[in-house]
């Protein structure tokens, strides 16, 4: 987490989100412990230039790191049922569902926009690990089913950047029934041949991992992402064993056989733009011999 | 030896467990003869009355945790009983060809009431023994791999293809995450909505989180009157939510796992009843019931072509949330 959010009160942060954050602000690496200007941060796409860790990224500022010349038109997330089991815990959901919104101006945890990569026009959408830690309840679902749908009827490949630490249990079986609904939006882009390509940050695990995340495909991992069905403290105390270096990272994913590559955020636009380019020459074929 | 004797009762059982122990008591007590036998006939009738209204009132109003207990009662019936029970010609198949052969999830061909399909299911073992061999029902991705396998072949052959859901949730090992836990179950959840032949899917007893819907996504979905089915356990979200896992009881009730809640959230198509008391007291009724509805649901299919029967299976998915909230 982000020095910003960790001690900036959540009405505050919402005034200083992106171009409005002061200059003498400090940002302090997870990893490394070093400090960098937050300013000096973000213009490295939140990639610590001490040590490279890849920390998390807001949607905005993902979009403005991929899109030719910062430009591109947001699609509409779908509204959904609010709190449709009435759940509360030590707190209540829509209290939870405030906070997070307060926090980062968004509805829910994802985002999705239209826009040209490389000059190949394509859709990407964008969960937010700071939306309740980018978990995935009928919103979440229903913004990826609406950016397939997009997809889809424009023709054009998708996009999907995972971040997320699973389901949202505040909304109990719904939120499950997620994994098989955006599987069939998924299955939509695969019948009409368009590309459907993952990009995975850290963190993506449980059902978000065991769905949309490991479908694509092209399996784009960040490097250092944690990516996993089961988190690791589950399994430390299921086995009582001590994990394997390095288990459960993106590099780790690679050596298994489970990501077709790891790439550097800073190469992350031009890798899209080959991918892209290459994975859409058969359908504009395809298209032109009809 | 008597089965009662053998029977596990749960906690909230008690006092039948006390009626039924008061009934054998009584009938043990048979002097042979004598005036003395037609009062405690009497009194042995007068007790059962009184012992059916009692499971009838208990079971009639089981909180959340409750079902959660009998959903997992050690004598429920398992996959393993259902194949053997409702089922013939049962012809197990082994392995996913790539790894190796997880018993978490037991599949084959068979035939069920005359018509061959394809049968799978979780099996989480009934004694120390089995239950080590079928790791409690937690399946790996070679048990993933192997229910893909089986759905692919049921699919080429125009077998319809019917599962049995009874699991904690898929294994969280070292192992399981190497060769890609995650993956897995996507894939088969990817392959149920890919079918092109009736698929039902009931929820017999667990239905934990990811592990279950991997085999789950049918044209129908069912779920045993006392089964549950959940994102996450109760405890692991009490631990979570609450950071402690003795408010399971909380989360059991906020998280909406049972079969009547899911019902009314137009998640599942049907509720299979139990014979009064659970399906643990009756085993064999059981499942005759269950194999009665799964009749009804593929008799319902019946007639519809093989792209229909995707495309119905898909835009049910797709309406879940949109209607019954
Ligand atoms: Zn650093």
């Amino acid at each position: 987490m982000s020095w910003l959010t960790n001690y900036v009160k959540p009405k505050l942060q919402k005034v200083l989100k992106s171009k409005d954050t002061p200059d003498n602000l400090w940002h302090k690496c997870k990893s490394c412990g070093q400090m960098i200007f937050h300013k000096e941060f973000v213009a490295n796409l939140y990639v610590c230039a001490h040590c490279e860790t890849h920390d998390r990224m807001p949607p905005a500022e993902r979009f403005s790191s991929l899109f030719d010349n910062d430009n591109y038109d947001l699609l509409d997330m779908p509204k959904v049922k609010q709190d449709p089991l009435k759940f509360r815990d030590s707190k209540k959901y829509p209290d939870r569902l405030k906070i997070a919104r307060n926090t980062t101006g968004d509805e829910d945890a994802i985002k999705a926009a239209v826009g040209k990569i490389g000059g190949q026009e394509c859709v990407v959408a964008v969960q937010n690990f700071f939306f309740m830690g980018g978990s995935m309840g009928m919103a979440v679902g229903e913004g990826i089913i609406a950016a397939a749908r997009h997809a889809h009827k424009m023709n054009l490949p998708f996009v999907m950047f995972t971040a997320s630490g699973g389901a949202r249990m505040q909304e109990g079986i719904l939120s499950l029934m997620q994994m098989p609904r955006t599987t069939v939006a998924l299955q939509m882009l695969r019948d009409a041949g368009l590309p459907y390509i993952v990009v995975l940050t850290d963190p993506t695990s449980g059902g978000v991992s065991a769905s949309y995340a490991m479908l694509g495909d092209i399996q784009i991992a960040e490097p250092g992402a944690m990516i996993a069905f089961s988190g690791p403290r589950v399994i430390e105390q299921t086995i009582r064993e001590k994990l394997p270096e390095g288990f459960q990272r993106s590099e780790y994913l690679y050596d298994h056989g489970m990501v077709d590559m790891v790439t550097h955020r800073h190469d992350l636009k031009d890798r899209l733009a080959s991918v892209l380019s290459l994975s859409m020459a058969g359908a504009y074929r395809r298209k032109a011999a009809v | 030896m008597d089965w009662q004797y053998m029977m596990t009762f749960l906690e909230f059982e008690k006092p039948i467990a006390e009626l039924e122990g008061k009934i054998r008591e009584l009938r043990s007590f048979s002097p042979g003869s004598g005036k003395g036998e037609v009062d405690i006939t009497a009194e042995v009738s007068q007790l059962e009355g009184k012992l059916s209204k009692l499971l009838k009132d208990t079971y009639a109003d089981l909180s959340p945790k409750q079902k959660m207990q009998v959903a997992r009662h050690p004598e429920r019936p398992h996959f393993s009983d259902i194949a053997n029970h409702l089922f013939e010609d049962f012809v197990p198949l082994a392995g996913d060809r790539a790894f190796g052969e997880d018993e978490a999830i037991i599949g084959g061909m068979a035939r069920f009431r005359g018509e061959a399909c394809v049968v799978m299911g979780h099996e989480k073992g009934s004694d120390t023994q089995s239950r080590i061999k079928h790791n409690f029902g937690m399946a790996r991705p070679e048990g993933y791999r192997k229910a893909i396998r089986l759905m692919e072949m049921a699919d080429r052959f125009g077998l319809p293809i019917l599962t049995m859901v009874d699991t904690p949730g898929a294994y969280p090992g070292v192992g399981a995450e190497e060769r890609g836990q995650a993956e897995a179950i996507a894939r088969s959840t990817d392959t149920c909505l890919n079918l092109r032949v009736p698929l039902v899917c009931t929820i017999v007893g667990e239905g934990g989180s990811g592990g279950a819907v991997a085999i789950a996504a049918g044209n129908k979905v069912l779920m045993m009157e006392h089964a549950i089915y959940s994102v996450i356990s109760p405890e692991g979200c009490a631990s979570i939510l609450w950071r402690t896992n003795e408010k399971a009881e909380e989360a059991a009730n906020a998280l909406k796992i049972t079969a009547q809640d899911l019902m009314k959230l137009k998640v599942i198509d049907g509720i299979v009843e139990e014979p009064l008391g659970g399906a643990h007291r009756d085993p064999e009724r059981a499942m005759n019931m269950l194999g009665d509805q799964i009749e009804q649901s593929l008799r319902e299919m019946a007639g519809m072509g093989p792209d229909k029967l995707r495309e119905l299976r898909r835009e049910k998915f797709l309406a879940i949330g949109e209607i019954g909230l």
